[in-house]
């Protein structure tokens, strides 16, 4: 028995986190978020799909590196943790999950291969299955594509876009083809980029096990759960870091903050949430391959639970950091943007908790 | 990640209910009702002491007890106990009697007792036949409990005890207290205590019961009036007791919570809301009880995953897990005051009902473990205390300063 992440797990996170470190400091993330730095975005991209982050879902046949669940949370944990400015949640994870299982045999091996290449890569758009707002809606009808999907993950510069009906079928689709409008939009989180898609009677390729079943996007959708709460335990735990190494140092009433129980308890608070969302998390991979009856449960509670917890400690972490921690000088509020962002992709809590008492009968 | 146990564990596992149906519906003979509920049929009556000789002769209580102090005499096994306690609760057998002389000075005086005390104490304590309290807090001295000021003075090769202790949980009917008391008040706070062994039955005890929240005596005073022990009756060395204690007082933090133990709870919750209506509508279906059931659901999940985390890394020796350690009491008590809280929510009116009230649900239990839950966010080291701890053991926080002049 071992409950908890493997030393490969830890050594791949540590490369990544060390990685962005090295690349993707504060500074340049600041870059990146007003506009000026689509050339170091790119250089992060790269560099961390050099270590493999792109092809760890991707089954080996397919030339990938065939990991599970708990390795790409793992390495979520660091991307959250160094607010990331790259694509990972929809082209590295809900992707590869919703072909692998949605694709026949030459869809898989055509899309799968050339992901692991990084000769294409996909955004993905299933806010029409979660829960369409305004008019958006999707239809596919007789391989051709029409309709808006409101809130595309990772599309801004990918070569495809995956996207869904309200039934769960899912076709693929390449940007370039004409009818496609790609309108970005903008978000608090400037570290990651969100999109629009306009489809004008577009062709598209139906993954062939979906036009039945809403199995593959289910999984796909539990996984981008978990890699998104793990993306905001990550972030968290960086706010925990940042908020107690502040109170040792800044000096009231003749003595650091960080003596005064009002902010102890604060952060004591932070990290007694913060630790069971670690465990519930991981637990919640390891489920998706390995406990059949409660897998959907632990990703839905994975989720909502990591919320309403990265939603307390993106406010009380700031609070430790008084008026700097408001200021854009000190950057706080990079990662309680990401997790605000979280918070709603993919469904907001109470959504997610009502999917919860539906999947258990109530 | 494994979550599997192994195949050793699972023969263990089979053993541990082949033991259970075979024991299934046992009675006691010397036990009021509330050892064994659901046994309407008895076809199995033994003693109490019975019963915990046959555990031990198993394995299945006191196992890492050497055998010459009664015990299994096996290595101690996290798993095997985990197993123990999860079996035993699906087949309601009544599990191993427990208490403070068990759970904290067996293990203190195997670490620290001297061959006397471990030859006189620990059998008889296994086998329920004494029953200890613990004497730690006092009035002044709850939180800050290095501020005890129950005397203790050597006069003529005996100790002669003068003070008064609080919360005493089982002093009525205990022979043996063990108990902090101060023995050099001219030392440091911490340095003056000792760690001495009083028997209950000492000319100069008074105990008073002390009903709490709940209208239970749940607890006691005991007063103490030039009680004269013998020297010998010590742990450890004199003014060492502080050391003595914390030996044992991690014991206590971990037992307070047993997440299986709250998803029960929460299982129990979820039936009454399918249950109950108001206006005709069942609880279950409605979107602000629905959502709020949920919502504690995953606090649930979450600490009984947390849970599992521990237990990985007591089996595991490469795995830290300190600060998921730490946080256990804290999280386990303020889930479960919140989700029975919660149940009284539910119910509503119904949910207040107590004692042997007409209408009355589950025996008002959903009440009575909000109250007494309560207790347990209090007692152990307040949750604030563990916030405490947390914050300077966990997060390497400075402490409060001190203020001049005081000690």
């Amino acid at each position: 028995m071992y409950f908890g992440l493997s030393e490969d797990q830890i050594f791949f996170q540590k490369n990544v986190s060390k990685f962005l470190s090295d690349h993707s400091s504060l500074d340049i993330i600041k870059k990146i978020a007003d506009g000026h730095g689509e050339s170091l975005q790119e250089e992060v991209h790269k560099g961390l799909t050099n270590l493999g982050i792109g092809s760890l879902l991707i089954p080996e046949k397919y030339n990938g590196l065939g990991l599970d669940l708990l390795f790409a949370t793992a390495v979520s944990h660091s991307l959250g943790s160094g607010v990331a400015p790259i694509p990972f949640v929809g082209s590295y994870v809900m992707a590869p999950i919703a072909i692998t299982y949605g694709g026949n045999e030459d869809q898989k091996d055509n899309y799968l291969k050339k992901m692991s290449e990084n000769s294409i890569r996909l955004g993905v758009g299933f806010s029409e299955y979660i829960g369409a707002r305004e008019d958006a809606s999707i239809t596919i009808a007789d391989n051709v594509v029409n309709g808006r999907a409101l809130f595309v993950l990772d599309a801004m510069g990918s070569s495809h876009v995956m996207i869904s009906n309200k039934f769960g079928t899912i076709g693929i689709v390449d940007v370039k083809k004409d009818g496609v409008e790609i309108i970005k939009l903008i978000t608090v989180d400037k570290t990651r980029s969100y999109s629009e898609i306009r489809f004008n009677n577009v062709e598209v390729d139906v993954l062939e096990n979906t036009i039945d079943s809403s199995d593959a996007i289910v999984k796909s959708i539990d996984a981008g759960r978990i890699i998104l709460a793990a993306d905001s335990i990550g972030s968290s735990q960086t706010l925990l870091n940042k908020a107690v190494e502040y109170s040792k140092e800044r000096k009231q009433f003749g003595r650091v903050i960080g003596s005064f129980q009002a902010v102890k308890h604060m952060c004591a608070e932070m990290a007694a949430e913060l630790e069971p969302c670690y465990s519930i998390t991981w637990h919640a991979a390891h489920a998706q391959k390995n406990i059949k009856d409660d897998s959907r449960l632990y990703a839905c509670q994975a989720s909502s639970h990591t919320s309403e917890v990265s939603k307390m400690i993106a406010k009380k972490a700031t609070e430790v950091h008084g008026g700097m921690g408001f200021t854009d000088l000190m950057g706080i509020h990079y990662w309680f943007k990401r997790i605000g962002l979280n918070r709603q992709l993919l469904g907001s809590p109470e959504l997610i908790r009502e999917e919860a008492a539906i999947i258990q009968g109530f | 990640m494994d979550l599997n146990f192994g195949s050793e564990y699972e023969l263990f596992s089979q053993e541990v209910r082949d033991f259970c149906i075979q024991w299934k519906g046992i009675n006691f003979t010397d036990s009021k009702s509330s050892v064994v509920q659901n046994s309407k049929v008895t076809t199995k009556t033994l003693t109490r002491p019975e019963w915990q000789s046959i555990l031990i002769e198993k394995g299945y209580f006191a196992r890492s007890v050497p055998k010459k102090y009664g015990g299994y005499g096996g290595e101690s096994d996290v798993i095997k106990s985990r197993i123990i306690a999860s079996e035993f609760s699906k087949y309601n057998i009544p599990p191993p009697m427990g208490g403070q002389g068990i759970d904290m000075l067996v293990p203190t005086l195997l670490e620290l007792g001297t061959e006397e005390q471990k030859k006189q104490y620990i059998e008889p304590t296994l086998h329920g036949k004494i029953i200890w309290c613990q004497g730690y807090s006092e009035p002044n001295a709850g939180s800050d409990l290095a501020a005890l000021q129950t005397k203790g003075e050597l006069i003529d090769g005996n100790w002669v005890i003068n003070g008064q202790k609080i919360w005493t949980s089982t002093a009525q009917y205990s022979q043996m207290m063990f108990c902090l008391v101060r023995t050099e008040p001219e030392a440091n706070k911490h340095a003056g205590i000792s760690y001495l062994l009083i028997p209950m039955n000492s000319k100069g005890i008074e105990v008073r019961p002390l009903v709490d929240m709940t209208l239970k005596a749940g607890f006691n005073e005991v007063f103490f009036t030039d009680v004269t022990i013998p020297e010998s009756n010590i742990v450890g060395k004199r003014g060492e007791g502080w050391a003595v204690a914390n030996a044992t007082l991690g014991h206590e933090r971990g037992s307070l919570t047993d997440p299986n133990a709250t998803m029960n709870r929460v299982h129990s919750l979820i039936e009454i809301m399918k249950r109950e209506t108001i206006d005709g509508a069942k609880l279950i279906d409605m979107p602000i009880y629905r959502d709020r059931l949920i919502k504690i659901q995953g606090k649930v999940m979450a600490f009984q995953s947390n849970s599992l985390r521990v237990l990985s890394a007591k089996i595991n020796s490469n795995q830290d897990s300190k600060l998921p350690g730490m946080i256990q009491k804290l999280i386990g008590t303020e889930i479960r005051h919140e989700l029975e809280g919660f149940a009284i929510d539910v119910m509503g009116e119904l949910g207040t009902l107590y004692e042997d009230s007409p209408n009355i649900r589950d025996e008002g239990s959903w009440q009575f473990t909000y109250m007494y839950y309560l207790g347990l966010i209090i007692g152990g080291g307040t949750s604030q205390i563990q916030k405490n701890i947390i914050s300077e053991r966990g997060l390497g926080m400075p402490r409060e300063p001190k203020i001049q002049g005081m000690k």
